[in-house]
């Protein structure tokens, strides 16, 4: 299944406008998906944290935004994430894996061990697939749950859906 | 440029100025004084105003002035919430946001926490770092007829614009808006967007 397509067209189906990411080896056909949508502001990010407060700032202007970052970057977003937080806006974010499944970084895996508690310590819905067939439903449901209900929801993308082939080692 | 002798800009007065004319334009805050400063210049549903969140206020900017392409939006800053958000400049730079305004209310200390000194009186040029950053209008501030200049600039400027504006430490009065999150993003939503901010 090619789901960083898949991921798109829920993109579009979800009426996504702005799509902010510190770009990933995982998110890469996503991003160029994005980035060729006329339909979508696609915005390459300095640190995490900044497409957490952009998103915030699109929804005040009326439009729906996505983050897409690596589960290292999770732990720069941490106090940012106070912001949707305290206004009860939604926050959407697809977080792919590192740290975990055939890993060869050590570096990778602090940050891997604790990104899901760490997000959901933050206060964030975690949603989860360690398949290729699981990516979907597991955007289209996050991606609902949080627009609709003012939450912030994280999708983690397992390493596992990523391969490990993709890190060109 | 600076003008010898002259008295500091005081900060109240100089956001005053800048939002006499605002007309539709929306306003983003950062947490501490900038907030106060924009709330005691009139506390309207247009205003956001961050209690928290320290460096992401040009970034809630840049996402709005992206959703109201239409509109002019202002951000007021601190120096010190500039300094922590800096990489911000690039990203806004280099995206491109032709109805966004930065306005850092630089009073070169943490006047929050006790007054320790920034960066920004310690050699670090914000609006340089912006020019730098791509930036193409960034100036800096000190007297009455720099900010006259400025003003016309932030309302009106093809951006995105950044202005640092040289402000005292005087302490200024007291002047809290309200700090209830839902209440400041349903209110600033229903103001822009009429009944669709409850869909």
């Amino acid at each position: 299944m090619n789901w960083p397509q898949k991921i798109h067209e829920a993109f579009q189906a979800l009426n996504v406008r702005q799509v902010s990411y510190v770009p990933d080896a995982g998110h890469s056909a996503l991003i160029r998906l994005c980035d060729q949508d006329p339909g979508i502001r696609s915005v390459s990010l300095t640190t995490e944290e900044e497409g957490v407060a952009m998103a915030a700032g699109a929804w005040l202007g009326g439009e729906r935004a996505v983050l897409l970052l690596q589960s290292s970057g999770v732990g720069n977003c941490i106090n940012m994430l106070s912001l949707q937080h305290e206004t009860r806006m939604p926050l959407f974010m697809i977080v792919t894996m590192r740290g975990e499944w055939g890993e060869f970084n050590p570096w990778q895996v602090a940050m891997g061990k604790s990104t899901q508690r760490v997000l959901e310590e933050s206060g964030v819905y975690v949603y989860r697939a360690d398949s290729p067939e699981e990516v979907p439903a597991q955007v289209a449901a996050g991606a609902s749950f949080a627009y609709q209900t003012g939450r912030s929801v994280a999708v983690l993308i397992g390493q596992r859906v990523i391969g490990t082939k993709n890190f060109n080692k | 440029m600076s003008t010898q002798n002259s008295r500091p800009l005081d900060r109240r007065r100089a956001v005053a100025r800048i939002l006499r004319e605002r007309g539709d334009a929306l306003v983003v805050t950062s947490l501490g004084n900038p907030t106060f400063d924009v709330a005691a210049a009139g506390d309207r549903a247009q205003n956001f105003y961050l209690w928290g969140a320290m460096g992401g206020a040009v970034m809630v900017g840049l996402g709005l002035a992206q959703a109201q392409p239409g509109k002019r939006v202002i951000v007021f800053v601190g120096d010190g919430e500039m300094m922590m958000g800096i990489g911000s400049l690039a990203t806004v730079a280099v995206q491109g946001a032709p109805n966004l305004s930065v306005v850092v209310i630089d009073n070169e200390h943490y006047a929050e926490t006790g007054m320790q000194p920034a960066h920004a009186g310690r050699g670090a040029d914000i609006a340089g770092i912006a020019r730098a950053s791509g930036f193409d209008a960034a100036a800096q501030v000190r007297t009455e007829a720099e900010l006259e200049r400025a003003a016309q600039q932030i309302l009106h400027g093809a951006g995105p614009v950044l202005v640092t504006v040289k402000v005292s430490t005087d302490p200024q009065p007291v002047a809290l808006p309200p700090r209830d999150g839902p209440y400041l993003r349903s209110r600033f939503r229903e103001a822009l967007l009429g009944t669709d901010a409850h869909q």
